[in-house]
């Protein structure tokens, strides 16, 4: 079978670019939400280019704006993100190189630059995972900034239906993945899941169990 | 303000480190092959997840409510293999008209 050619990061950025755009408005709406909470402009930019990952910023932002402790908003934070754990070992054989680049290859992983690099059999892109990944964090440390610095002249995200952006999004993401039944049930057991532990657990922990789906893939 | 700072500190510093960890220390060699099996299957399981819980999730309680419909729209304009950009336009749009309409 002849290889495929080669993949640029520039394809990772033209492929995540309409992803971008939606990562953009959530990046202003964040900006916004932290300045109208009196956090000043430069601490939602920090906290976007270090973090980088929209439901944690905006969990850890809310808790602390409702008058919750700051362990309370950390802990909430890093429950979201925990997902970045696993997500993190699956791309690790595909991140190669030196130690440091590895790092800071590792920073650009995000749910939306993971799934687009995913070439299906657990196997990942590197360049379109960096490419992605760049693409997006800009978009997101400008849009907070844009958001952070500009203020209260913009609008409300949720009139422009843009939060239902974020499951059309992943949707989308998902789709290209169900090459068979296998992958199928494990979306569906992965939601499933999820919903179910809502109502029960803090945030970010419907997330990480879902992760346990993928144990239909044990191979006896 | 400097329980912002400490927050912003704390999470940074965190999120860094829970994604360093796989990379840095099994990156550029392959995982073990039963291991390969599990790891096909997170991003399907975990995607389903983020479907159900930013379509349904409001806090700690499930509504249905206009994202639905934009949900709806998307997927079928991803059935019909519509461009990225309109899929997320059209979910927008849907939404935004049924919050008014509705």
């Amino acid at each position: 079978m002849p290889d495929a050619p080669p993949t640029r990061y520039r394809d990772g950025a033209r492929a995540v670019a309409p992803f971008a755009i939606a990562v953009a408005g959530f990046g202003i709406s964040f900006g916004l939400l932290a300045r109208a909470d009196g956090w000043g402009w430069l601490a939602p930019i920090l906290m976007s280019a270090t973090t980088f990952a929209g439901s944690a910023q905006f969990a850890a932002a809310s808790i602390l704006g409702d008058g919750g402790t700051v362990a309370a908003a950390v802990a909430a934070a890093l429950l979201l993100n925990a997902r970045y754990g696993p997500i993190g070992i699956s791309v690790a054989p595909w991140l190669e190189g030196p130690r440091w680049r590895r790092f800071l290859h590792a920073q650009l992983v995000v749910d939306e630059s993971w799934a687009i690099a995913a070439r299906g059999e657990g196997r990942y892109d590197r360049r379109i995972l960096i490419g992605a990944g760049l693409l997006l964090y800009v978009a997101w440390v400008l849009g907070t900034a844009v958001g952070a610095v500009a203020g209260r002249a913009l609008v409300d995200p949720t009139k422009l239906g843009l939060d239902a952006a974020f499951p059309t999004l992943f949707l989308a993401l998902l789709v290209p993945q169900i090459r068979n039944r296998k992958p199928l049930f494990a979306a569906l057991l992965g939601a499933a899941i999820a919903l179910a532990l809502t109502p029960l657990t803090p945030a970010g922990v419907p997330i990480i169990a879902a992760s346990a789906a993928c144990l239909l893939g044990v191979r006896r | 303000m400097s329980s912002v700072w400490l927050l912003v500190g704390s999470v940074g510093l965190g999120t860094v480190a829970i994604k360093a960890v796989g990379p840095v220390l099994l990156g550029g060699r392959p995982l073990p092959a039963r291991a390969t099996g599990l790891v096909e299957l997170l991003a399907p399981a975990l995607l389903g997840a983020l479907v159900a819980t930013q379509a349904l999730g409001d806090g700690r309680a499930l509504v249905f409510d206009e994202r639905l419909i934009g949900l709806a729209v998307a997927g079928i304009a991803l059935w019909r293999k519509a461009p990225m950009l309109v899929v997320i336009v059209a979910a927008a749009a849907a939404t935004a008209l049924a919050r008014t309409v509705l």
